[in-house]
């Protein structure tokens, strides 16, 4: 019998490189002859001819450690003259690669090995406690298989077992139960090698060793006596998490811990993996569509899993997609539709909303159909669809905006957003298919990151260009005010900019790559050094939605990609909305790309939509912020809202004052948000985890997902449709299968893309004395509503503090550690500072951070001024000196 | 009769004996004054001729250890001594840093010279503080005097020497474990390969030597590889020293030709304790299987001790006479396993943790009947499965003592304690604390580390 292998697979999708042959080496295992790739190391030889050596160390996403020493077998090798000679020991098969004319004999064929795996088995149990029925990992557990398949049936250690202390908590997430750990180090090599944080490792040694963090009880390490406060020597000091360390990966090592050591807080002691029923799903909490795994019970999701994508995510996933799934059965979701009882007086007039109450479908459906077309014959409805639609529900609503609202005033970004960035996605990114890869990215010489915190707002796309740094030392650059600790792990290089002065910044590259002297007072090294990376084929430059608030980057990032030839690829950090990019729910574009100014374009979409081109709206919309502008002073009628947190939009307060004068208000929400409270109609709809679909992730990739729970909650696109029904048009999205296929029912647009967006300079104002320039983002852990409910995780999130050079400080006479209060006229945000090396009169606080929420405290968006001074604010109610001490 | 044969040990006797003076006097960096005349390439030829292997246990030749080294790629490439002494039994490396170590330090200096490495690094062992003081002040001495740092000896030749104190663990003895600690990581063996010649030290190509290997260069440099090569045997050639413990009337370093045997060597030493017969010994250290008066005339060289079935090791010959009850000397022995693993594979880990304490329980009187065989077969488990050696070496004193002595453990098990009185055996004034269960008696219990 043979098996062949050296089939080149095919790569992923996009990578567009040229296949080169694959050199092979032929063996032979258990008398089965195998031909794998030059480098392969025996185990996954094995694999390839469907032998299962036992494991426990060996990982094929990390370096083999050779540590558990289960996979022993016999190696034989050609000497020089071609005798086989046998090598006089076992052979680990996870640490050797294979050998031409190499002859391998496993458990299966070799008395010695299966002795061996055997004995290692043996001693692996002999310290491992009998917990299997209480154990987490029990069912699932590679320990409890493998001493099943390749183990003694009983144990001859009749002696005093090894026992420790249980639990630790490493963080608050991730509990360690030593006496269960084999000590095979995959967490540990996990967090040195695919994270980077290596927030724990092997300590003592012998029987004594143990995985741990840096814990004074368990190293032994008595604080010397010294004043209470006073910091001592050896004692761990807390980063900005609180914690001694922590990390945004660390449910990984949950999942790859061969036995039940490493456990989630939220999940231990929870239940059976034979009682859990499983579905392949993907994460919805950023826009590199992880593939996960929802385990559920009855009903109830009790826990996610990173599912095996190795064109995406590979077997890794953020905390944030494993951990934080309660908010989809928050106790505030909405069961029922919910309409207001309005009173009139003897007029007609409004006298009062009323109160929501429960309403049947019917019910509120005719009221909304009657609302909405009352607002869209008065002034207009304007649409907001948040950004974390599926793909079926954001072409239903884009469909349904142009079709039976007639409008383009149709803006899914609830955030900070510009009107160079919506030509810019239409130019650039709608339409565009699967352009740079997460291969892409692995395989790049170099990668420039523009208003993109990779770690923060992408998570497993840090962990593939960390993949790629260390694989090939890829040259990561960021375009930011400081270099964070997710740069510093990607040995990064840091291109200093201010907020607002990133158009700048990449226009100098971009001229420098064009062979142009370097500006006066620049860092002609630098600019040249980045320029000359990025012209290496292969190169990629990543923009984030973040560029929006910088006048200018996103055509001078389009113009350096052009220049260079690098590729350019954009990555939002909601789940939806390069979906909804591809659906039109911007103002000025239809499906695919489509221009809307574009007759042909629109006669397209009118045709695959089975209207008269001529009812569609002709002339670019409104976006998000003048929708709200116009529903606060009468000039729209109506909104349709769906997905919208006001907290996230740029500035709340108007955003409320907005949908609070808008005449008529329909809401289309999981849960009771601001946005419901200030509804006329509120429809429920399904979370992920109750409905199919697809996302599109970043890549432009589809991320399709099944239903996991039975639900009767209906998914956007079904309702929309019910509601179109009312108004006397479908949408064709009355089933998922039928909303699926509308996503595909346009042909490519072939006609002129949309222009490029203009060149847009904006002079940075000048800083006056007592005041910075605002920088900001999304931390990955914060205060967002797709993390309620899970406080074990909320306990892993970094501490706000507000970042300043030691030159701001100075200035605001603040010092490390110091309590600081940034504000404006809206409102004053207090926290502690932490000086950071970074670009001076630059203050950064993170955007959405518990007690720090920039947009809705602040009414300020990054590149506003903000004052900085020093202590909490004067008009603060409760002064927090009690507390000062702990600080 | 083969005679003594003071080489490295010369000077041992004289005053202040570890003074640069001292060495020079007797003739001390004669080795290195020629080393620089000579073609880098050649010293590596030389050593190579002269049979030098490597005097740390396992015996590989040194010149073609140096020879493993890639070309040169302009960057940098270092020799490491492993100065971290600690098997069992095993006791030159110390003296000889003691009394003579510029011995070692022009050794370090020829060596460096000869594979292109401008930055040597001495890694001791931390817990003899003396020793590691007195090779700070040897290489201050060797420095101000010109052997060592910039232009030595004005041949343009320039050489740091680092001596670097471990933190007390037998696995730092590990060459690849060595090299981790001396980077500061946590020391555990590395994955081979790449071996050190070709990503040691920093990820560079390293040297990595015992103390008497390079301390044995310069008489091979001064007096020609033929002079090195006349003494001992032909595959085994060179002096050596050999360390002499326990049960004997004058315990102490006896350097001699490689191929003495223990009857001569005991001869020199005044013979076993007097009134006692030998019962067993170790050739090389703990990690060798023992032998018994069976061997005393086999001669101490690689070959013939291999053949005989045990290894040269060390040279640590730790004789026991009549009063030594082999079960207590193998559970001390195991006790220092187990303690010493470092804890990365299982069957070392697991293995010694489980080895200690089945042979608590046959030393007590609570063995069992099965017990014997399980420990033969727990070493089989452990042996050729451990990631490195040291967990191999645990299981030589277990096997071949139930081997040699089998009798000896079943009596244990079927008198249900120890037949032995340990204070007959020990060399100094010892009350046992509890005849039958002396072990448990310490309140140290089972599952302690």
């Amino acid at each position: 019998m043979t098996a062949t292998t050296d089939r080149p697979d095919k790569p992923a999708a996009g990578s567009g490189e040229v296949e080169q042959p694959v050199e092979t080496v032929t063996l032979t295992i258990d008398e089965v002859e195998v031909t794998v790739p030059k480098g392969t190391l025996i185990i996954r030889a094995a694999e390839q001819v469907g032998i299962q050596i036992p494991r426990f160390c060996d990982h094929p996403l990390l370096e083999p450690a050779g540590a558990c020493r289960q996979c022993l077998v016999e190696v034989a090798m050609p000497d020089r003259e071609g005798n086989v000679r046998a090598m006089p020991k076992p052979q680990a098969s996870c640490t050797m690669t294979v050998t031409p004319g190499m002859v391998v004999k496993t458990q299966r064929t070799s008395a010695v090995a299966d002795k061996a795996q055997q004995g290692v088995m043996e001693l692996l149990l002999m310290n491992h406690p009998l917990d299997c029925p209480v154990c987490d990992k029990g069912g699932e557990c590679p320990l409890q298989n493998q001493a099943m398949t390749n183990g003694r049936a009983d144990s001859r250690f009749e002696d005093v077992k090894r026992t420790f202390p249980k639990p630790i908590a490493v963080s608050t997430e991730i509990l360690l139960d030593r006496e269960r750990c084999v000590l095979c180090q995959r967490c540990t090599r996990f967090s040195e090698e695919i994270a980077g944080d290596a927030f724990i490792a092997l300590q003592e040694r012998g029987a004594g060793q143990q995985i741990g963090r840096f814990d004074e009880a368990v190293l032994d390490f008595a604080p010397p006596p010294a004043a209470e406060g006073e910091p001592t020597a050896g004692v761990a000091l807390p980063d900005t998490s609180g914690q001694p360390f922590s990390s945004y990966f660390s449910g990984n090592t949950v999942q790859i811990c061969p036995v039940g050591a490493l456990t989630g807080a939220a999940y231990r002691f929870r239940a059976r993996p034979f009682d859990l029923v499983s579905t392949p799903a993907v994460g919805e909490h950023d826009s590199c569509g992880s593939a996960i795994r929802v385990d559920h019970r009855r009903g109830v999701v009790l826990r996610r899993l990173s599912g095996d994508d190795p064109a995406v995510n590979e077997e890794w996933i953020t905390d944030k997609d494993r951990f934080a799934f309660t908010w989809q059965s928050a106790p505030d979701r909405i069961a029922t539709p919910l309409v207001r009882d309005r009173e009139l007086d003897e007029d007609g007039a409004v006298v009062s909303r009323g109160e929501l109450r429960p309403a049947s479908w019917v019910e509120a459906l005719q009221l909304a159909a009657e609302g909405l077309a009352a607002a869209r014959d008065a002034g207009g409805v304007g649409v907001l669809p948040g950004g974390r639609l599926t793909v079926e529900d954001a072409f239903a609503w884009s469909r349904f905006a142009r079709t039976v609202l007639r409008t383009d005033d149709v803006d899914q970004r609830a955030r900070v957003h510009s009107a160079e960035e919506a030509a810019f996605l239409a130019h650039a990114v709608a339409g565009t298919g699967v352009g740079v890869t997460f291969g892409d990215l692995e395989a790049a010489p170099a990668v420039l990151l523009a208003g993109l915190e990779a770690e923060e707002e992408a998570g497993v796309t840090f962990l593939r260009l960390r993949k790629a740094v260390r694989a090939h030392g890829t040259r990561v650059f960021g375009l930011a005010p400081f270099a964070s600790r997710g740069l510093a792990r990607l040995d990064g290089t840091l291109l200093p900019a201010a907020p607002g002065t990133e158009a700048e910044w990449l226009g100098s590259v971009e001229a420098r790559a064009a062979g142009e002297p370097a500006p006066e007072g620049s860092d002609a090294e630098t600019l040249g050094d980045v320029a000359e990376a990025l012209a290496k084929p292969g190169a990629v430059i990543l923009v984030g939605e973040r560029l929006a608030s910088a006048p200018g980057a996103y055509a001078a990032a389009l113009r350096l990609a052009a220049a260079t030839g690098a590729r350019l690829a954009w990555i939002p950090r909601r789940a939806g909305e390069r979906g909804g990019v591809e659906a039109g729910l911007l103002p000025g574009l239809l499906p695919g790309g489509r221009p809307l100014t574009d007759p042909a374009a629109r006669a397209e979409a009118a045709a695959a939509w089975g209207v008269p081109a001529d009812t569609l709206p002709a002339d670019a919309g409104r976006d998000a912020g003048e929708i709200l502008d116009a529903l606060s002073v009468g000039q729209l009628s109506g909104a349709l809202v769906g997905g919208l947190e006001l907290a996230d939009l740029p500035d709340p307060a108007h955003a409320r004052r907005a949908l609070g004068a808008a005449g008529f208000v329909v809401a289309l929400e999981v849960r009771r948000t601001e946005a419901v409270e200030l509804a006329d109609v509120v429809l429920p709809v399904a979370p992920p985890v109750e409905r199919a679909g697809s996302y599109w992730n970043w890549e432009g990739r589809v991320r399709s997902f099944g239903q996991a729970l039975e639900s009767a909650a209906l998914p956007d696109h079904r309702v929309l449709d019910s509601l179109a029904a009312r108004l006397g048009t479908g949408l064709g999205a009355e089933t998922p299968l039928a909303a699926h296929r509308a996503v595909g029912a346009l042909p490519a647009w072939a006609g002129d893309r949309a222009p490029a967006p203009p060149e847009d300079t904006a002079e940075p104002p000048p800083v006056p004395p007592g005041t910075a320039v605002l920088a900001s983002w999304h931390l990955m852990l914060d205060d967002g509503a797709l993390q309620d409910g899970e406080q074990f995780l909320a306990g892993t999130a970094k501490r706000p503090v507000a970042r300043m050079s030691a030159a701001t400080a100075a200035a605001a006479d603040v010092y490390d550690g110091d309590q600081v209060t940034v504000a404006t006229d809206r409102g004053a945000i207090t926290v502690p500072v932490a000086i950071t090396e970074m670009v001076d009169h630059v203050v950064w606080l993170p955007l959405a951070s518990r007690g720090c929420r920039v947009h809705d405290t602040l009414g300020a968006v990054p590149g506003d001024l903000v004052r900085v001074s020093q202590g909490p604010a004067v008009d603060t109610a409760q002064a927090p000196a009690g507390q000062g001490g702990a600080a | 009769m083969t005679d003594l044969l003071p080489v490295l040990t010369d000077t041992w006797d004289a005053e202040r004996s570890w003074k640069l003076a001292t060495y020079e006097e007797a003739g001390g960096y004669a080795g290195l004054r020629k080393a620089l005349t000579m073609e880098p390439g050649d010293l590596v030829q030389a050593v190579k001729d002269s049979g030098l292997r490597g005097r740390g246990g396992a015996g590989f030749p040194t010149g073609m250890k140096w020879g493993f080294l890639p070309p040169p790629d302009g960057g940098p490439r270092y020799l490491v001594v492993n100065a971290d002494e600690s098997e069992p039994g095993t006791c030159k490396d110390i003296p000889l840093m003691l009394a003579s170590p510029q011995h070692l330090i022009e050794g370090v200096a020829i060596t460096s010279y000869a594979i292109g490495c401008d930055h040597a690094f001495i890694y001791v062992r931390g817990e003899v503080l003396h020793v590691y003081r007195r090779l700070l002040a040897a290489v201050t001495e060797a420095r101000d005097a010109g052997y060592l740092g910039t232009d030595v000896l004005g041949s343009g030749f320039d050489l740091e020497v680092t001596v670097h104190a471990g933190a007390g663990a037998y696995i730092c003895g590990e060459e690849t474990a060595l090299l981790d600690s001396l980077e500061g990581k946590r020391g555990q063996p590395r994955l081979k390969p790449p071996f050190p010649a070709v990503a040691g030290l920093y990820a560079r190509p390293t040297v990595v030597n015992n103390v008497e290997s390079i301390a044995s260069v310069p008489g091979i440099v001064a007096h020609g590889p033929d002079w090195f090569s006349a003494m001992g045997t032909e595959k085994s050639s060179g002096h050596g020293l050999f360390s002499l413990s326990g049960h004997v009337t004058r315990p102490g370093q006896y350097e001699a030709p490689l191929g003495i045997t223990l009857r001569e060597l005991l001869d020199l030493a005044g013979g076993v304790r007097a009134g006692h017969e030998l019962k067993f010994w170790t050739p090389g250290g703990s990690s060798t299987p023992i032998f018994t008066a069976d061997q005393l005339d086999t001669p101490l060289d690689y070959e013939s001790v291999g053949a005989a079935g045990s290894m040269l090791g060390t040279r640590a010959l730790q004789i026991f006479d009549d009063t030594t009850c082999v079960v207590r000397a193998v559970s001390r022995w195991t006790d220092f396993y187990a303690h010493e693993s470092c804890g990365k594979c299982t069957p070392c880990r697991e293995g010694t943790y489980w080895l200690k304490q089945v042979l608590h329980r046959i030393e007590a009187g609570d063995g069992e009947e099965r017990d014997v065989d399980l420990l033969l077969d727990l070493c089989d488990n452990i042996l050729g499965r451990a990631f490195c050696a040291l967990g191999d070496g645990a299981t030589s004193p277990v096997t071949s003592s139930v081997e040699l002595f089998r009798d000896e453990y079943q009596a244990h098990i079927d008198g249900g304690g120890c037949p032995f009185d340990p204070s007959a055996s020990a060399l100094f004034e010892y009350t046992p604390r509890n005849r039958r269960t002396p072990a448990l008696a310490g309140g140290a219990g089972v599952g302690g580390h």
